[in-house]
């Protein structure tokens, strides 16, 4: 179990160069397995270019209650940048203005940011219609002053989803630390009570389910059903929807992989299961990611790998919907995660 | 040649059957399929058949795939310790159940 980020530890995985090196060279500089690049092109779709932006992803900071094995955003409570107040105000001006529909808060926990409440208070005065933070669950219970967080996400009809690794136990808190599971149990059952997630309630409760280990993900409506029934029959659990996503190799997941001696069959298994008819939806065409700092990249993974958007906009302050649309999406080897067998995004599979 | 029978990596080129006999191949690979999808029986119970199954022929390649198969699908280590309990009992039991035609023998044979 990990205990500290990468970054605490001084690992070199915790420069975002040298995760590319690796990424670029071994297998795929060898030839022996093809770049990303390479196979988007076979189908016409190099450079990968945006569609209409629909999803502004906010990422508040990466301090979090847990240390998580496979975080590829290397988060934990050692972890201190956080989004000021006064990069808020840049975002609240640009969702103002902005195309987009849907606000994704993401971190870390984006619920340890001190500017969390006030930051969905405003930007649900700015008309976001729909509103969705990416909880881990357990931070709800974690200490007294986060207790009331179910009835404030009830009053904003904010869309709560919610990383459960598995309905046991035991995988639950080998990938996310000991006691994780019974604290999410009690989380998802007090914001049950509150109506969430219950049969045709508008509070939206979804789950995501990351493999706890060097494999893809199965079919997302099989998972579904199985973890539908083990958390309804064992703790009497409701959820919406539950999506499954892909482990990208970057990261804490990249150091276990290698560390593990995964990595080689990893890639392969990425390759391997790769989906052209994935392309054509994977979420950095629709999604622009902001870092806690303001800075603009085409989805979470390139925000972790320091790969900023191949733009003459670089920074929220800067913001041009315009300029941004016209860019090239920058992909690398870790882009296979997101088009692997029916494909991979915040939102679940995409084909 | 490689100087032991197994190598893991001969799993990556097991499609490559297809090349020496790209009909044969092909028929094996499109029944394949079709066996491993959702039935009567659920992909994540015919993974678990397979499991118990892959002990009992005792090969390497497929203990490899259908433990990774089984986590892909969220079986647990116990469902799939307890599937190839279920394998190894059926495989002792063909073994012990032959004893009764040695019984069978022995008795005819002996005054």
């Amino acid at each position: 179990m990990a205990t500290k980020s990468l970054k605490a530890k001084g690992n070199e995985l915790a420069q975002s160069n040298r995760q590319l090196d690796i990424l670029n060279g071994g297998v795929f500089a060898d030839g022996e397995l093809p770049y990303f690049k390479d196979k988007i092109n076979e189908i016409g779709h190099f450079p990968l270019r945006p569609k209409k932006l629909e999803i502004l992803q906010i990422n508040v900071g990466y301090m979090c209650n847990q240390v998580c094995e496979h975080c590829h955003v290397d988060a934990g409570p050692d972890r201190k940048e956080i989004m000021t107040r006064e990069t808020m105000q840049q975002c609240l001006a640009v969702i103002k203005n902005t195309g987009a529909h849907t606000l994704d808060l993401t971190g870390g926990a984006p619920e340890m940011n001190p500017d969390f409440e006030w930051f969905v208070e405003e930007a649900a005065k700015a008309g976001i219609k729909d509103f969705i933070v990416r909880s881990n669950l357990t931070i709800i219970r974690a200490n007294k002053k986060y207790y009331h967080l179910p009835d404030f996400f009830k009053k904003h009809n904010v869309h709560v989803i919610s990383s459960m690794p598995h309905y046991t136990r035991g995988k639950t808190d080998k990938q996310r630390g000991d006691g994780v599971f019974d604290k999410s149990i009690k989380a998802l059952q007090e914001l049950n009570a509150r109506g969430y997630g219950m049969p045709g309630s508008d509070l939206r409760l979804d789950l995501v389910y990351n493999p706890s280990g060097a494999y893809l993900p199965g079919d997302q409506m099989a998972m579904e059903k199985d973890f539908k029934k083990a958390l309804d029959e064992d703790f009497g659990i409701q959820f919406h929807n539950l999506f499954a996503i892909t482990n990208l190799p970057i990261a804490r997941f990249l150091d276990y992989l290698i560390a593990s001696e995964n990595y080689e069959d990893y890639m392969y298994a990425l390759v391997e299961a790769y989906n052209p008819s994935a392309v054509a939806n994977v979420m950095c065409t629709n999604t622009i990611s902001i870092s806690w700092d303001g800075w603009l990249y085409d989805c979470d993974f390139n925000q972790m790998l320091d790969l900023k958007v191949a733009s003459k906009v670089k920074h929220i302050k800067d913001y041009n919907e315009d300029l941004l649309n016209d860019r090239n999406i920058i992909i690398s080897q870790h882009c296979y995660g997101c088009t692997a067998g029916a494909g991979s995004s915040c939102q679940g599979t995409v084909a | 040649m490689a100087d032991t029978y197994y190598n893991p990596k001969d799993l990556r080129k097991f499609g490559k059957i297809t090349e020496w006999s790209e009909e044969l191949g092909t028929k094996f690979f499109d029944y394949y399929g079709k066996v491993f999808e959702e039935g009567a029986l659920s992909a994540r119970e015919k993974s678990l058949i397979a499991l118990a199954v892959s002990h009992v022929v005792k090969c390497p390649y497929c203990i490899d795939a259908y433990t990774k198969d089984g986590l892909q699908k969220g079986v647990t280590k116990e469902e799939m310790m307890e599937a190839v309990h279920v394998g190894a009992a059926i495989e002792s039991g063909a073994t012990l159940v032959h004893g009764v035609q040695m019984m069978n023998k022995y008795d005819k044979l002996s005054m």
